[in-house]
This record gives structure tokens, C-alpha cells and sequence, in this order.
């Protein structure tokens, strides 16, 4: 579904990607773990074309989506969710939903995506109203990825969904992600909350220092020496 | 009792037509992170078209509203996309050169006034330029006598259906939403599928449009001169601080707020010290109320 392809990424004259390439199928949960700094950010950043690779190719469906402008990505069917949530903080929970179905088939679906998001979060149906940068912060990432599905998309990318977040609220989240996924969306996630990451990952890429050093399923990297190690504090 | 009423009808019909001169410099500070030091000068654009549409045509400077407007909002939109945004992907040691920029554009607007249509001050002789309704003819026996002047008035009007106009641009289309949503996270709106590029340049081209409809209000009551520019330039930047940068219901409430104290101090202090309450509130707003009225109104919650 998706291909990255040999990328190099920079900012400025500092280069954090290097010939990085990996691949999403069609319906799986991908996790990209790592630490701080390890690219993993910057990667999803580049595949939505906030930044562009120095080098590569990235190909959404087979078609190369590296040079087109970054708004029409939502379009084709890839909803990312920002790290640190990025709402609109100053409208509503709903003209937050409004914001992420501006176009096409998801525009005209506005009324019907709302209900069943409302159904998958019952608080948003309750807060519909109050200004989003009043919301806890919990409630406020269910706004994030709420605003993501209103885009009714094919690929929806989470930038660390669990941070910041008390642990009966991740679990929340990850209790969504696997909703979502029943939903026949396929899910790209980073994160570094790497142990409930890798239980729910159909498979999983460590990224370290721009670079993908392993590549399995959750269940071979949770039992992998060197992750282990470097990520479980086993 | 009956000049102080008085004096508050003249400050909030004046303070109406503020805001919508604070609106349009509120609303590209929100969206483009800029001031328009240009904003006074393309107001003097708007009262121009206005005055030679009336001189020459004959049309009343309420319908030229409906011509200025569009013209300001095309000359908004080149002045952002053709001076502006190159000058936004340069780096320079100046963070702030866009501003400087702006600066530039709006003496090369005064100074080709002053070319082409000499530095005269001028004025539309329209039909009803001293006409007012009074109290007294409705209400025989009313305790006190007010009045209230005609273009004053209907300019006052206009301004207010503008700006209700404006903010149901803003929160109930798209449009308008994605206008926001750029101006509260560029980024995020991209993501959301919003072409920031077009609506930095649409917000210009509105703010534009705005002002320019206030230069038509404003002529009816008011005369013209190419350096007139600058003195709108602070009003609108004082509202716009006042309140609170970038929020449309702060900058209307800091236009009334604005026009009120200005009214009062003429009256009551003396019609030359009218700029020093100006200027007197704007200091206190930077002291007191650093957030502006912005702040004060997302206490209640209905922040924008």
C-alpha cells in the first residue's frame, strides 16, 4: 500500500534519515519504535509531505506521492495524526471534525463519519461544543484521531498516541487502534511506549539514528534480545 | 446627562467603524503572523475609488462599497503574492523584514497618491452629509434631545452587517473555518487537507477588502488626503493590540472600546487630545491586559 523507498531526509545540513526504506500493507498495524531522535517523527512528517526527501521515492497505491503538494494527500486517503495532537485549540470539538473532512466523498459523509466517531467516543458526543483547547489531554488526543478518521481514510498515521497520557488511558487508546483496524483501516503508528506498541503490531521496524536496524513481527521483536535490551529494560 | 449619551452614541458609531478597520489587520496578523503597516494606506486606496467614483460617476460612496472592495481585495492578493511571499522564503538577518516590507509598500501608496491626485484634501459633497434624525421629532415630549447624524449612521450600519456577514464567513463555512485553522496551526491545517498558500493570499486579499469597505464608510463623514494613511495605520494597529492579535471578536470589541474613549476624551478633555486617549489606551492595554480583550473573552468561553 505504501513504499518508502531508499529516503534521505535533512534538516537544513543535518541529515536524521538515512536510505531508509520500508513498506505498509494493505489492512496491518505497522510500528516504527525507537528512541528520541531515532527519525521516527521526521519519517511520518515526510510521508505527508510536510518535509521532502533529499533522495528516494515514496509511492502511496504505486503512485509516487514525494512531489505533490502536501494538501492533497488527505484526499488520496492518508490521515496523519500529529504528534502532541496539534487541534485547532480555539474551535470547537466539532469544527475540529468539521476541519478534517474538507473534501470529496468525506465531505459529503460529514454527518454519517460523525455519528459513528461519536459512537467509537461517546466523551466527544458530550463535548461536542466546548472549545477543544479546554479538553483534557486524553480527550484531547480522542479529538486528534477522531479529526484523522473524519477523512475516512485508508491510511491513518499516529504519532505518538500515548504520550503525555495517565496508563488506563493508553490503554484506551490502544483499545481504539484495534477498532480501527476492525474497521479495515490500516494503521501506521510510531510510538515509544514499545511494549503495548509491539502487542498490538502486526509487525514493527526499529528505526535508530535515521536507519532501519530490525524488522519482524510484534511478537519477534517483544522477544528479541536487542530490543529487550534497548527498549523493554528486560 | 444629555452630552454624555450623546457622546457615547458618537464614540460607538465611530467605534463601529473601527473594528471593521481592526478586523481586517487582526485577520492577516492571525493568519500570516505579520502586521500590515500598509493597512491605513490601502484604506486611502478605498477612499480614493470611492471619491472618484462619486466625482465622476456620480455614485453614491455607500455603492461603491460593492466596487472597492473587490478592487482592494485583487490589490491584497498581488501585494501578497507577488511582494510578500518572496520576500517570506528569503533568509535574512531581519526576522521581521515583511514588516519592514509592508512599511515600504504603504509610503509607495501614499507618495503615488500624492502624484496623481495632488496632496488637496477632499471631501464627497453627498446630499446628506449634514442631515440627522432627532429624538425629539419622534418623541414630542422626550426629557433630553438627541440626535443621531445620517451618513454616521448608515455607515455605522453597514459596518456592523460587514461584520456580521464576516463572522458567519468565518465560523460556518469551510472556507472560513479553514481560514482559522491556518491562522491557529499551519501545519495541522495542512494536514487537514487545507491549501495554507491560497488562504495566506485569500486572508490578505480579505483584509484588504475590509479596510477598503471602511474607506467608503469613512468618506461620507470624513475627508481624504494621501497621508491620511498612517493615522489609520496606528488605530487600527491599537485595536488590533487591544484586542488581542489576531482575534476578530477581541479586534471588534477593542474598536468599540476604542472609539468610546476617543468620543469621550474630545468631549470632555477636548477635541485635540482625541489621539492622546488613543495612545493612553493603548498603553494601558500593553500594561494591563497584555492578552487584550482576547484573553478576557476566552475566560467566558467564547473566545474565537
Amino acid at each position: 500500500m505504501l513504499e518508502i523507498k531508499n529516503i534521505d531526509v535533512s534538516y537544513g545540513d543535518v541529515q536524521v534519515i538515512w536510505d531508509l526504506s520500508f513498506t505498509v500493507k494493505q489492512g496491518e498495524v505497522l510500528a516504527l519504535i525507537g528512541a528520541n531522535g531515532a527519525g521516527k517523527s521526521t519519517t511520518l512528517k515526510t510521508i505527508s509531505g510536510i518535509l521532502r526527501p533529499k533522495r528516494g521515492e515514496i509511492l502511496f497505491e504505486n503512485r509516487p506521492i514525494h512531489m505533490i503538494e502536501p494538501f492533497h494527500l488527505i484526499e488520496m486517503g492518508i490521515a496523519h495524526v500529529p504528534e502532541a495532537r496539534r487541534l485547532f485549540v480555539e474551535m470547537t470539538v466539532e469544527e475540529n471534525l468539521d476541519m478534517g473532512s474538507l473534501k470529496g466523498e468525506a465531505r459529503r459523509d460529514r454527518a454519517k463519519t460523525k455519528e459513528m466517531i461519536f459512537n467509537l467516543f461517546p466523551r466527544l458526543r458530550e463535548r461536542q461544543y466546548q472549545l477543544s483547547g479546554t479538553l483534557s489531554g486524553g480527550e484531547q488526543q480522542m479529538v486528534a484521531i477522531a479529526r484523522g478518521l473524519m477523512s475516512k481514510p485508508k491510511l491513518l498515521m499516529l504519532d505518538e498516541p500515548s504520550l503525555g497520557l495517565a496508563p488506563i488511558l493508553v490503554r484506551e487508546i490502544f483499545n481504539v487502534i484495534n477498532r480501527i483496524r476492525k474497521e479495515g483501516v490500516t494503521v501506521m503508528i510510531v510510538e515509544q511506549n514499545v511494549k503495548q506498541t509491539l502487542t498490538i503490531a502486526d509487525r514493527a521496524y526499529v528505526l535508530e539514528n535515521g536507519r532501519a536496524t530490525l524488522e519482524g513481527t510484534g511478537t519477534d521483536l517483544l522477544n528479541n534480545p536487542h530490543v529487550q535490551a534497548a527498549y523493554l529494560g528486560v | 446627562m444629555e452630552s454624555f449619551l450623546q457622546t457615547l452614541i458618537a464614540g460607538l458609531l465611530l467605534g463601529g467603524l473601527y473594528a471593521l478597520i481592526g478586523i481586517g489587520m487582526t485577520l492577516i496578523m492571525g493568519v500570516m503572523k505579520i502586521i500590515n503597516l500598509a493597512h491605513g494606506e490601502l484604506m486611502m486606496v478605498g477612499m480614493y475609488i470611492a471619491f472618484w467614483m462619486f466625482t465622476l460617476f456620480g455614485i453614491d460612496p455607500y455603492l461603491s462599497v460593492f466596487i472597492a472592495s473587490p478592487i482592494l481585495f485583487f490589490l491584497g492578493i498581488f501585494i501578497q503574492k507577488f511582494l510578500i511571499n518572496p520576500v517570506l522564503k528569503v533568509d535574512s538577518i531581519l526576522p521581521e523584514n515583511q514588516v519592514i516590507l509592508t512599511v515600504g509598500i504603504g509610503m509607495v501608496l501614499a507618495n503615488l497618491a500624492t502624484i496623481f491626485f495632488k496632496s488637496d484634501y477632499r471631501a464627497t459633497p453627498v446630499s446628506y452629509a449634514t442631515s440627522a434624525w432627532y429624538l425629539s421629532d419622534y418623541w414630542e415630549n422626550a426629557p433630553i434631545d438627541l440626535s443621531l447624524s445620517v451618513p454616521w449612521t448608515v455607515s455605522f450600519v453597514i459596518a456592523v452587517a460587514i461584520t456580521i456577514a464576516l463572522w458567519f464567513f468565518l465560523s460556518k463555512t469551510d472556507s472560513g473555518k479553514s481560514i482559522r485553522a491556518t491562522a491557529q496551526d499551519l501545519d495541522s491545517a495542512l494536514l487537514m487537507g487545507v491549501n495554507v498558500k491560497l488562504m495566506r493570499v485569500v486572508t490578505f486579499g480579505l483584509g484588504s477588502a475590509l479596510v477598503g469597505a471602511a474607506g467608503c464608510l469613512f468618506i461620507p463623514i470624513y475627508y481624504l488626503f494621501p497621508s491620511m494613511g498612517g493615522q489609520f495605520t496606528l488605530i487600527a494597529f491599537v485595536i488590533t493590540i487591544l484586542g488581542g492579535l489576531g482575534s476578530t471578536n477581541g479586534a471588534i470589541f477593542g474598536g468599540l472600546i476604542l472609539g468610546i474613549f476617543e468620543s469621550m476624551t474630545a468631549t470632555y478633555v477636548g477635541m485635540g487630545w482625541a489621539p492622546v486617549g488613543r495612545f493612553l489606551i493603548f498603553v494601558a492595554a500593553l500594561i494591563f491586559l497584555p492578552g487584550g480583550m482576547a484573553s478576557l473573552l476566552k475566560k467566558k468561553r467564547i473566545g474565537k
